[in-house]
């Protein structure tokens, strides 16, 4: 095995970590917790202009997936808003790959000059993990689609250009065959935003869909091909765009907490940091596995699941001890006076219980490898 | 260099070659055969002629000439078989040792993990009670140890052939300072990872096998959630724990002055990623065997029944080193320094 990047890796990930430099200031990655929206316009926008999205998004460009994981891992070890940007760039991705000439020309500039942010209108309030057995509505009107409906927890929807929405258009067909995904304008009339306050500072968004008219052009992929539009999305995410080391600015945080207040010499303490760090280490192995796999030509949706159930647990385990470890300091939140790595520890406790639920439960992944990897029976 | 993750061509065959001999020549039953003292001289004479005792010497002296990642799958094969030979001591200990009869395999060597007390004993050297070399520190030297192997020592977990050795009677050799030492300890590490992984690849199988064929209630016990959930842990550890694994064997082969820039997971120094991927791979086959050994319920516990040889093993091979608290702070000291005072 080699584990090293090549030299034109290693010149772009040095050029992200000097726009990192430039454009990850601590006003920035503050701001996030103030405004619930995990996203960086400004930071978008130099990565757009330096033809970095389109370099990187998979099919335009380049799209290395070795260099896609990169970009995500740099932005999340150095505790960058990159959320908005992942999404946006995976939904280019999939338009690129399904959509028409019309589509792509219309929408995909929009979001690969950092302008634009998508968001995903999937989970319903009764159907999360069963999204496939969602119930808002798509019915043809001449030549007109009519949507009605509700969806929960659209992330972003308070800040987005664009919406990619699973809605049902046929009744009669089993239900991972009846969908169909549209991608439309958030201002499109008919649609109403309201905002979901949430544990981890994030603010998302309950939504609401009442006569709203679309044509064909917002169909992306095939009418009643929505379940096939919607493993796309998830293969380009490949969990190669972050979210598997969280737990580096939190250790770093807390080591220097730890350090200044003369406590990180307890042997309890380094110990479980020693092997926090090794934790760390696999998550982005496995991660780096996903983009290795999609760069030779592969699909690891599966390697995907494996590679999140191990990270998240890590984060959770990081976040637990580190908490519990500062004691009473660990409760503070940003900005007082005496807050254990500057109120992340606080902050990490609060945000990394969500890991496991969005984006696929840990269970919905546990049930994908004991079926797919081990090839035990279905269980449900 | 760019990155690749796969092994290479000449590892897959000789991943392939080691399997097959490995089930050919010491399915299970060897290994409970051999217990309690865990040795089988005939299957050791038997991979002398496979030449893999030398297989990590150069080749003008005999050796074959393999990279730390071929030993690595090597040892993998080692890990997955519990075959009862001392190859990954003996592997370990000819990173610093050429004579002829050691790369041959006619003598086997040991390597005393834990440095040798007041009285210059080594005390449970891992294949101490079988090997005609025993090399490890005594004092502030790396010494080289050549005498006669009790063919004993006390029963234990991992029926592991243990015993103490001397590091002063017998044909000492110095080698050098004791941090000559470090580059077998080292490797010692990393193929001992490697044959935990093993230890937990095979822990995961016999679990997985059984659970599709127990049935209870009228289903297969691998239909239940609970269990499949159990199981489904198995696959992320023992492929993170390959992964790192195979990372410290690149780094200990190629990196000079490797990072330990842990605050941004940044580490490509082979000695730190040895320690990291031991204490990985240690933690993935206790935790593969036991919920494989739970999983096969009571008769699991039944001594009949291979997982168990395969619960102690993942024990007995790892903490050999020491208690795993010290372990893991010898890392603490390796990543943030040692503390004063
Ligand atoms: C902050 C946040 C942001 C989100 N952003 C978005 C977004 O932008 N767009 C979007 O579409 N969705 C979004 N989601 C929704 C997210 O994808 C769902 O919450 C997730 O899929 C789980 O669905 P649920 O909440 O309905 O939980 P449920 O599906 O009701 O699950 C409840 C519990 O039951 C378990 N469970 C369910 N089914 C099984 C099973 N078959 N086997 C075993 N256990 C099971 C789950 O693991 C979970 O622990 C977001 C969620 C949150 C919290």
């Amino acid at each position: 095995m080699d584990f090293a990047l090549s030299s034109e890796v290693v010149e772009f990930r040095d050029e992200i970590r000097s726009i990192i430099r430039e454009f990850v200031t601590p006003e920035i990655a503050d701001r996030m917790h103030t405004t619930g929206v995990f996203d960086a316009p400004e930071l978008n926008l130099e990565l757009g202009r330096r033809g970095i999205l389109e370099r990187a998004c998979p099919g335009l460009g380049k799209g290395d997936p070795i260099e896609m994981y990169v970009m995500f891992n740099e932005l999340e070890k150095a505790g960058a808003p990159y959320d908005g940007l992942a999404v946006a760039l995976m939904i280019a991705a999939v338009v690129n790959k399904l959509g028409t000439d019309e589509q792509k020309e219309r929408i995909i500039p929009s979001i690969i000059s950092g302008e634009a942010l998508v968001c995903m209108g999937y989970s319903e309030a009764d159907f999360g993990s069963d999204v496939a057995s969602i119930k808002t509505r798509a019915i043809k009107d001449g030549d007109e689609w009519v949507i009605n409906g509700s969806k929960m927890w659209t992330t972003l929807a308070q800040v987005a250009e664009w919406l990619i929405l699973l809605t049902r258009t046929d009744l009669d067909l089993p239900k991972h065959k009846g969908l169909t995904m549209f991608i439309l304008p958030m201002n499109t009339p008919g649609i109403t935003v309201e905002p979901v306050h949430t544990l981890g500072t994030e603010i998302t968004n309950a939504t609401w869909y009442d006569d709203v008219r679309v044509g064909d052009d917002a169909v992306l992929g095939d009418e009643n091909g929505g379940w096939r539009t919607m493993t796309t999305v998830l293969a380009f995410e490949r969990g190669v765009m972050g979210g598997t080391n969280a737990g580096v600015p939190l250790l770093r945080h807390f080591h220097e907490w730890a350090v200044a207040n003369g406590v990180f010499d307890e042997p309890t303490t380094r110990e479980r940091m020693a092997r926090s760090i090794i934790d760390m280490q696999v998550a982005t192995l496995l991660t780096m596995r996903s983009a290795w796999i999609a760069a030779s030509g592969g699909m690891p949706g599966l390697e995907g699941s494996m590679t999140k159930v191990f990270a998240v647990e890590a984060y959770q385990r990081a976040s637990r001890w580190t908490q519990a470890t500062a004691g009473p300091a660990g409760l503070l939140q940003f900005h007082e006076e005496g807050a254990a790595g500057e109120g992340f520890v606080e902050y990490d406790a609060r945000h990394s219980p969500v890991m496991s639920i969005y984006g696929g439960t840990t269970e919905i992944n546990r049930n994908n490898i004991a079926e797919r990897h081990l090839g035990l029976p279905k269980s449900r | 260099m760019s990155v690749d993750l796969g092994l290479s061509p000449d590892q897959e065959s000789i991943a392939e070659l080691f399997n097959g001999f490995f089930s050919n020549e010491a399915p299970p039953a060897v290994a409970r055969a051999a217990e309690p003292l865990g040795f089988d001289r005939e299957l050791w004479n038997k991979v002398i002629e496979l030449g893999a005792p030398g297989m990590g010497c150069a080749v003008e002296i005999g050796g074959g000439g393999a990279s730390l990642g071929d030993l690595v799958v090597v040892a993998e094969t080692v890990g997955r078989s519990i075959a009862p030979i001392p190859l990954i001591d003996h592997l370990a200990a000819l990173s610093v040792l050429s004579d002829a009869d050691l790369v041959a395999g006619e003598v086997i060597a040991a390597v005393a993990v834990r440095p040798a007390d007041a009285n210059g004993i080594w005390s449970l050297v891992p294949a101490g009670a079988v090997a005609d070399v025993v090399i490890g520190v005594d004092g502030d030297e790396t010494v080289v140890v050549r005498s006669t192997p009790p063919m004993s020592g006390p029963r234990n977990h991992g029926s592991m052939p243990l015993a103490d050795r001397s590091a002063r009677e017998g044909s000492r050799t110095v080698l050098g300072p004791a941090s000559l030492f470090e580059v077998v300890l080292n490797r010692w590490k990393l193929l001992t990872a490697a044959a935990l992984v093993g230890i937990a690849e095979a822990a995961k199988e016999l679990g997985v096998a059984y659970v599709k064929e127990r049935t209870q209630f009228g289903v297969p016990v691998g239909s239940f959630q609970a269990v499949q959930h159990g199981l489904a842990d198995l696959p992320v550890a023992i492929d993170g724990g390959r992964l790192l694994t195979h990372k410290a064997a690149w780094a200990l082969d190629n990196v000079t002055d490797g990072l330990i820039d842990w605050a941004n997971n940044e580490i490509t120094d082979g000695s730190t990623l040895a320690t990291m991927a031991f204490l990985f791979a240690a933690d993935g086959a206790v935790m593969a065997t036991d919920r494989s050994l739970h999983y096969h319920g009571g008769y699991g516990f039944a001594e009949e029944y291979d997982i168990q040889m395969y619960y102690r093993r993942a024990r007995g091979w790892s903490l050999i080193l020491g208690d795993s608290t010290s372990v893991g702070l010898s890392l603490a000291d390796r990543l943030f320094g040692t503390v004063e005072g």
